[in-house]
């Protein structure tokens, strides 16, 4: 049976990893996203289905711990957020390297730096245009609501183990502390990993298995990354996840991602009360981009605005998707400050109605 | 029906628990809720808040910037929070700390005297029952029966003998909410 429950995002986050099924979590605490390892402490999943919580010495180790995991074919999962997101880039690199399934949760904080612990969106581009080095892209889903954080860490898990990918779960301090109604999923057993790719021991006859993340020949290397792209198309083709409000007799565009949706579509509900057709345009993944979502809706709306927690990152990939067709502008607050639908609407109407 | 309400005090006053709580008796009477801290670098003796929203419908933003109902326990989350009600919304206000009344006439402004009272009852832990109780007297969104229901889910088995403490509490705000500024 479904259970209904009032839950945090973070709390959520952390009780339906337990639910999945998974393996093992390696984490470190820092706000806004200590609850889910608070949670998973108290919870003792160890006790309910065998999964590991571990609490490292370092962001590093975690992730790290995670690679060794995910190399044995276990479902592992790390969270932070954004400056702990930060130190695990080169892990999450490698990972991506070495063609291994895993699951992150950033809840994200404003930066740069330190910065502030209250909610924000900053990471937009340090998640989908890759934070660590080389030529690699994280699946990136952003949950709008407690109940998203829970559908997406099962998806998430799910997509890691279909393409041998690690998949971002980009949530931020205000979904990860705030309280909503949540319908769980039933419990899902731990599997014993048996995997073709997964360092388990070796099989009579069969050849030794290896994760690395390194070829030193070129040619070699060069394969690697032909494969990696072609599975990116792969993603791109089959994964993209948006939603649409109110989009059919549009005129104008709102678009965000996240907590920031839901503010964005408060004001979308105040520019209808005020007479304008306004819709909003919801990425669920941002990577893959809902690029054909927004090519289409280019043709038939007089400009979009998107409305982000940061200086204007989403901006650029919807920019590149409408490519000319339409005019395209950013509202954002940033380092912690939430916009108000009312700023927004202010917004909408100076930089796109009567721009 | 939409209520949006801010909840403002000092930590350790039981803001936050109090919006918990109402959400939770929302959940019972099968309404939607939602629940957002301010959860900065706040401590005992600082100053808290918390947004609660119940609604008949899926609700949107779950922060705000104006509210239906402003609660506030001290000074600050006063001076912070007046102005924010909605024209026509409603104010209820802990007069034990405060310095000054209210200013605003385009509201519903009542008072409570909630520590008092948890004083008499010789339990101050029940001070945040009793301003629920004030609160849903005049803003009768959600029935004592919910209510119980709701904090059988918020406490832990072990506390669930203080309910009835609780139910007290309630009833005790319920009758020493006093109206200071009513609209026609």
């Amino acid at each position: 049976m479904k259970e209904l429950r009032l839950m945090k995002g973070n709390e959520a986050l952390a009780e339906a990893a337990i639910r999945v099924g998974a393996d093992a979590y390696f984490g470190y605490p820092i706000t806004p996203q200590s609850e889910v390892i608070e949670y998973l402490m108290a919870n003792r999943p160890e006790d309910r289905t065998g999964m590991v919580v571990l609490q490292a010495e370092s962001e590093i180790a975690a992730i790290n711990m995670v690679y060794g995991a995910a190399g044995c074919g276990k479902k592992a999962i790390t969270t932070s957020s954004s400056p702990g997101i930060s130190l695990k880039q080169e892990g999450l690199s490698y990972i991506a390297g070495a063609e291994l399934p895993c699951v992150v949760a950033n809840v994200v904080r404003g930066g740069p730096g330190l910065g502030t612990i209250q909610p924000s969106q900053s990471d937009y581009f340090q998640s989908v245009k890759g934070g660590g080095h080389g030529d690699y892209k994280l699946i990136v889903l952003a949950p709008n609501s407690v109940q998203e954080i829970v559908d997406y860490t099962k998806l998430a898990f799910e997509l890691a183990f279909k393409y041998r990918n690690p998949v971002m779960i980009q949530s931020d301090g205000i979904i990860g502390q705030m309280m909503e109604k949540v319908e769980l999923f039933e419990q899902m057993p731990r599997v014993e990993p048996d995997y073709e790719w997964a360092t388990i021991g070796r099989k009579e006859g069969k050849p030794a298995t290896f994760v690395t993340s390194l070829q030193l020949k070129a040619e070699e290397q060069e394969k690697v990354n032909l494969r990696l792209q072609a599975k990116y198309r792969e993603i791109e083709k089959n994964e993209v996840l948006y939603e649409e409000y109110d989009c059919k007799d549009a005129e104008y565009l709102l678009a965000a991602f996240g907590s920031c949706a839901r503010i964005t579509r408060k004001a979308m509900e105040l520019a209808r009360k005020k007479g304008y057709k306004v819709g909003l345009l919801r990425p669920q993944t941002l990577y893959p981009f809902p690029v054909d979502a927004f090519n289409k809706i280019a043709y038939q709306v007089k400009g979009i605005l998107t409305v982000e927690m940061n200086a204007g990152q989403m901006v650029e990939d919807v920019r590149l998707a409408v490519n000319g067709k339409t005019k395209v502008e950013h509202f954002g607050r940033f380092g912690g400050m939430i916009p108000n639908p009312d700023e927004i609407l202010n917004a909408l109407e100076q930089k796109i109605i009567g721009g | 029906m939409t209520e949006e309400i801010i909840i403002a005090g000092f930590g350790g006053q039981g803001v936050l628990s109090m919006g918990q709580i109402l959400c939770y008796s929302g959940v019972m009477q099968n309404k939607e809720v939602s629940w957002m801290p301010s959860y900065g670098p706040e401590m005992r003796g600082g100053t808290a808040n918390c947004t609660a929203i119940i609604s008949d419908e899926a609700i949107s933003s779950p922060v705000l910037n104006t509210y239906d109902t402003a609660i506030v326990l001290n000074q600050p989350s006063m001076d912070k929070f007046e102005d924010a009600v909605k024209p026509g919304g409603l104010l209820i206000y802990e007069r034990n700390g405060m310095t000054r009344k209210p200013r605003r006439t385009d509201i519903n402004i009542y008072a409570i005297d909630a520590y008092e009272a948890s004083v008499k009852m010789n339990n101050t832990k029940v001070f945040n029952m009793i301003v629920i109780g004030g609160f849903l007297k005049i803003r009768p969104i959600i029935e004592m029966d919910n209510v119980v229901k709701g904090l059988q889910k918020v406490l832990p088995e072990r506390y669930h003998h203080l309910i009835p403490l609780n139910e007290e509490a309630i009833r005790k705000g319920m009758e020493i909410i006093t109206v200071e500024h009513k609209l026609n």
